[in-house]
């Protein structure tokens, strides 16, 4: 190859370099801010004040849902640590126990008062009578 | 003989006389698979055991989705031919792909919001998949501006394959943005390492719709590129006689 382009590729690869590079290192420094929401694990390990407003996702816990009038109650749990749901209002049509969820609010007392929930879906997608066998 | 066939192809005359006559056929053939795929896809494929019916705009997200990186990474290969060897057909077809890059990532952004309606509870989340798509989206539309802001085209060439070449950077944080945070968005159905985790009773449809989708978005990237040329070259004689 002549020279020229030579030395045009080594520019390339040198601009490259110093974006993968800075970038890498906005992205460390930021690295847990950028996550959508905390686990219940992180929010044990972490001391979060009550009127800050943060996101919790995770599982919904099965056999944790109770409905009264207008609440409802629900376990947001990892599988090692879980956290105490309490939502005024119309959940999604996806949310159900044993699948994804993220809460909006604040954490009080170890109760989390979500303002709003969201459904978390995963990335499987089946026909409905294939689901029990799959599950297995 | 690769060389040779090469250099012909990047001139721009011998492209354009190329894409005349292949152009048809790709159109057409990407519309009936597209068209067949969404058929398919649309009626004859059984509800999702989650999401029912609402799964069924994958045939439009996913495809506009993974158009809406290649196109950017398809400009990011052109930049360096650019740069390297000085090609200007490569020089026309990045600017020609950008604003067919921006409409796809523009449909990637609705198919998802509407999507996320009836699934998530929401239309707009600023986690860390849908934010750097929408980055995407509007480093399209910096590129595209960019560009028109140069009367000279050289410089401006210049300039919009280095951003382009930097840019490039956004496109792998959006791929491995669902694996690296935690996210709203799920993460990958279909890898090139795994088995896919949708049924294949609807990944076939999918593949079909991609690969349909993916020759109508190159038949519009096609006409750009026409449209670029036919701008760029009007001073030639081989464009009178064309014209």
């Amino acid at each position: 190859m002549n020279p020229i382009r030579k030395k045009r590729i080594y520019n390339i690869l040198l601009v490259l370099l110093f974006t993968v590079s800075g970038i890498s290192l906005i992205l460390y420094s930021l690295n847990s801010n950028l996550d959508f929401f905390f686990t219940p694990s992180e929010l044990k390990e972490q001391n979060i004040p009550a009127d800050k407003r943060i996101k919790i996702g995770g599982m919904v816990l099965e056999g944790s849902v109770t409905r009264d009038e207008s609440r409802i109650i629900f376990m947001i749990t990892d599988y090692e640590s879980s956290v105490k749901v309490e939502f005024k209002g119309i959940v999604p049509d996806l949310f159900q126990e044993g699948s994804g969820v993220v809460a909006l609010g604040f954490l009080n007392d170890n109760i989390f008062l979500a303002e709003e929930v969201l459904a978390k879906h995963d990335e499987n997608y089946m026909p409905p009578n294939l689901n029990i066998v799959d599950d297995s | 003989m690769i060389k040779k066939f090469i250099h012909q192809f990047a001139s721009p005359k011998t492209y354009l006389f190329q894409v005349n006559r292949f152009y048809p056929y790709i159109f057409y053939i990407s519309l009936i698979i597209y068209t067949f795929s969404l058929i398919w896809g649309l009626l004859f494929t059984p509800q999702d055991f989650v999401q029912g019916n609402s799964f069924r705009i994958i045939y439009l997200h996913v495809p506009a989705s993974f158009l809406s990186q290649s196109l950017y990474v398809a400009m990011a290969f052109a930049s360096i031919t650019y740069l390297v060897w000085r090609v200007k057909l490569a020089a026309y077809l990045i600017i020609a792909i950008a604003p067919v890059g921006a409409m796809t990532t523009f449909v990637a952004l609705i198919s998802g919001s509407l999507w996320g309606i009836p699934t998530w509870g929401t239309w707009w989340q600023w986690d860390a998949r849908i934010t750097s798509t929408l980055i995407l989206f509007i480093m399209y539309l910096g590129l595209i501006s960019l560009h028109n802001s140069f009367s000279n085209y050289e410089k401006a060439d210049k300039l919009l394959s280095w951003l382009v070449i930097v840019g490039a950077v956004n496109i792998p944080i959006i791929k491995k943005s669902v694996d690296w945070w935690s996210t709203l968005h799920q993460s990958a159905s279909i890898t090139l390492t795994d088995k896919p985790s949708i049924d294949p009773s609807m990944f076939y449809p999918l593949i079909g719709s991609i690969i349909g989708f993916f020759g109508l978005i190159i038949c519009l990237v096609l006409i750009s590129s026409k449209h670029q040329i036919l701008i760029r070259e009007k001073t030639k004689s081989w464009i009178k006689d064309y014209v």
